[in-house]
């Protein structure tokens, strides 16, 4: 199977009173087609407003987004419509992202409707499939949104996405509304779903344990940039960023007595705007050094694992002369 | 929460604000005094004794007696038939100026609050002169370039009311637009004409509906003010402030020809100001039970 979506260099820059706000940063990422690529990073990283960006929700500063063979970096409004009915999204808040005012049956068709391919009872015949795809009860066709819980929400939401029949979604922290036991249920469906219809998910998180169960790959990401990037079993085996490290040291062992090392990081988050030149990790690194002061590009350490430090690259020359 | 398949959010909610809304005893009042000239105006020629028009110059300037119970007029013309009639005028004008009024309005306010920006601003402006030239003057000024007539009077009141239903709905959709749904529904290819009328205005509509109800007594009262400077109805139509405008040379001899048009302009107005305030209340969720 081929690459689906690569993006390269991509930049979203804001404007605000105070300076150019960098919300994303010079990414680059290849995704195979079926696979899943969980992006992980803290409230603020730049990883909502990247997905964001993919789907032309917003529009990209510079860099290049190819989906499929094409680039699709610059669309007009009729290709846009085309590329969204290959490129979906599920968002965060099943309360938010639902307009209360539209039944589910409403909600679901909506898609379609506007679409226009299909006549009325084809689409009437659509829905319900998508219904039962999803697990929503038929019975449930004509409630409103406030009436259910959040995971039958989040099922509204997955079917909406469903219903062009997309290669590509993106997931927008789907489950980090939910309760843990319905988080379970909704990844699961998310799964089967993927493996049915071969879809390709970016799976946006700050959920560690989750994005270990469904991700193939994970990137992880701290202001904006790409610090780390490798396949799921590898960056939790064998994470050489810094901040990926601690990152990982948070996720809570369940066992009383189990005796954690936890990497601590010390001062603020910097801030987003104007950032200086270099490693924008240095100032809350324990390992930060003078040379930090100076950008160290995304360099690929082992087949398929990318990182963004200098330490790092510094570790793997050393082993490389030890071998020889 | 509801269990019952059937149950949905429009009707539960109506309901529910129907219940708050029934709770209000000026409200209701005022709801009962508008459906009775609702009534009144359609049934009009079945429950009034005389034709509005008929004159009788063996009967001029009755005191309320048997047989007009309300008096008559310079021409003998029974007050009690032309206040009922005068209902029809009324209403009509009241709602279809306000049609006009939060048509243009809504969208106006629509089109600004949801494109924001340079968009917002044009429009904003451009309101900003409109409404610095206070409403009744601005009615006075179309009135008299369009000449009498109720159907001008109407359109006058219309237009000079456009740029109070604009700042409302600018100012509802502009909360609802960052709206996680809005963004969902552009994600699935909704155009922005779709987007306005299916997934903002709907959850916008809530002091629109406040507004328009208390404009409509507004209206009557622009309208009756306009008939009585002779800009609006003419005679022999039985608007209310035309009647006044008629009776007010004789008043002092023959109070009645303005007393009863005069209670019925207030009743109205006063009726439909109870049941917006009522509706406000009772559409605020913070004051839910």
């Amino acid at each position: 199977m081929g690459t689906i979506l690569e993006v390269k260099n991509l930049k979203k820059y804001f404007s605000t009173p105070k300076g150019e706000l960098h919300a994303v940063d010079d990414i680059s990422f290849k995704i195979e087609e079926g696979k899943t690529l969980g992006v992980v990073g803290e409230s603020g990283c730049g990883k909502s407003t990247l997905g964001r960006t993919i789907l032309h929700l917003l529009e990209s500063t510079s860099g290049r987004i190819i989906f499929d063979g094409e680039d699709i970096t610059k669309v007009n409004k009729k290709k846009l419509r085309e590329i969204r009915e290959n490129m979906q999204m599920i968002f965060q808040d099943p309360f938010a992202s639902l307009n209360p005012r539209m039944s589910v049956r409403e909600t679901i068709m909506e898609p379609l409707v506007i679409q226009g391919k299909l006549s009325k009872t084809e689409i009437e015949a659509e829905t319900e499939k998508l219904m039962e795809t999803v697990g929503l009860a038929r019975r449930l066709a004509d409630s409103y949104p406030h009436e259910l819980d959040g995971g039958r929400r989040q099922r509204i939401g997955i079917a909406r996405a469903l219903a062009l029949n997309p290669k590509f979604i993106l997931c927008d922290e789907p489950v980090s509304a939910l309760d843990v036991s319905i988080q379970a249920q909704i990844l699961n469906l998310m799964l089967d779903l993927q493996e049915e219809r071969k879809l390709t998910y970016i799976f946006v998180t700050h959920d560690l344990s989750v994005v270990k169960y469904i991700s193939d790959e994970i990137m992880v990401m701290y202001l904006g940039q790409m610090v780390e990037k490798a396949s799921s079993d590898e960056l939790f085996r064998n994470p050489l960023h810094p901040y990926t490290k601690a990152l990982l040291s948070a996720i809570p062992v369940p066992d009383v007595h189990a005796k954690k090392e936890r990497i601590l990081l010390k001062g603020e988050i910097t801030s987003p705007i104007n950032p200086k030149p270099g490693c924008r990790f240095a100032a809350r690194c324990l390992y930060a050094t003078k040379r930090c002061a100076s950008t160290q590009n995304v360099a690929e350490i082992s087949e398929g694992h990318f990182v963004a430090c200098h330490a790092a690259v510094e570790n793997k020359k050393k082993e490389e002369v030890k071998e020889l | 929460m509801a269990r019952d398949a059937k149950s949905n959010k429009p009707k539960s909610q109506a309901i529910e604000i129907m219940k708050r809304l029934a709770k209000n005893k000026l409200a209701m009042l005022g709801l009962v005094v508008i459906v009775l000239m609702i009534l009144v105006a359609v049934f009009a020629p079945w429950i009034a004794p005389y034709r509005f028009e008929e004159q009788n110059m063996e009967a001029v300037y009755l005191s309320p007696c048997k047989e007009h119970l309300l008096g008559t007029d310079k021409l003998g013309r029974d007050i009690l038939s032309r206040l009922i009639y005068g209902a029809r005028q009324s209403l009509r004008i009241g709602i279809f100026s306000v049609a006009i009024g939060a048509v243009l309005g809504t969208a106006l306010g629509a089109v600004a609050g949801f494109y924001g920006g340079r968009t917002d601003n044009i429009i904003m402006r451009i309101l900003d002169i409109y409404q610095s030239i206070p409403g009744m003057l601005l009615a006075i000024a179309l009135a008299a370039s369009l000449g009498p007539g109720v159907n001008n009077a109407i359109f006058a009141v219309g237009i000079s009311t456009i740029p109070v239903y604009s700042r409302i709905i600018r100012a509802s959709i502009m909360t609802v637009r960052d709206k996680e749904y809005i963004e969902a529904a552009t994600a699935i290819n909704a155009s922005d004409f779709r987007i306005i009328t299916r997934h903002v205005l709907p959850n916008s509509f809530a002091p629109l509906i406040v507004e328009i109800t208390m404009n409509i007594g507004n209206s009557i009262l622009m309208a009756a003010t306009l008939s009585f400077i002779g800009l609006g109805a003419q005679p022999p139509s039985p608007e209310w402030g035309a009647m006044l405008s008629d009776g007010r040379n004789f008043m002092r001899d023959y109070g009645y020809l303005v007393i009863y048009p005069g209670i019925c302009i207030m009743a109205s107005v006063l009726s439909f100001n109870m049941l917006g305030d009522g509706l406000r209340d009772a559409l605020d969720p913070r004051l839910k039970n």
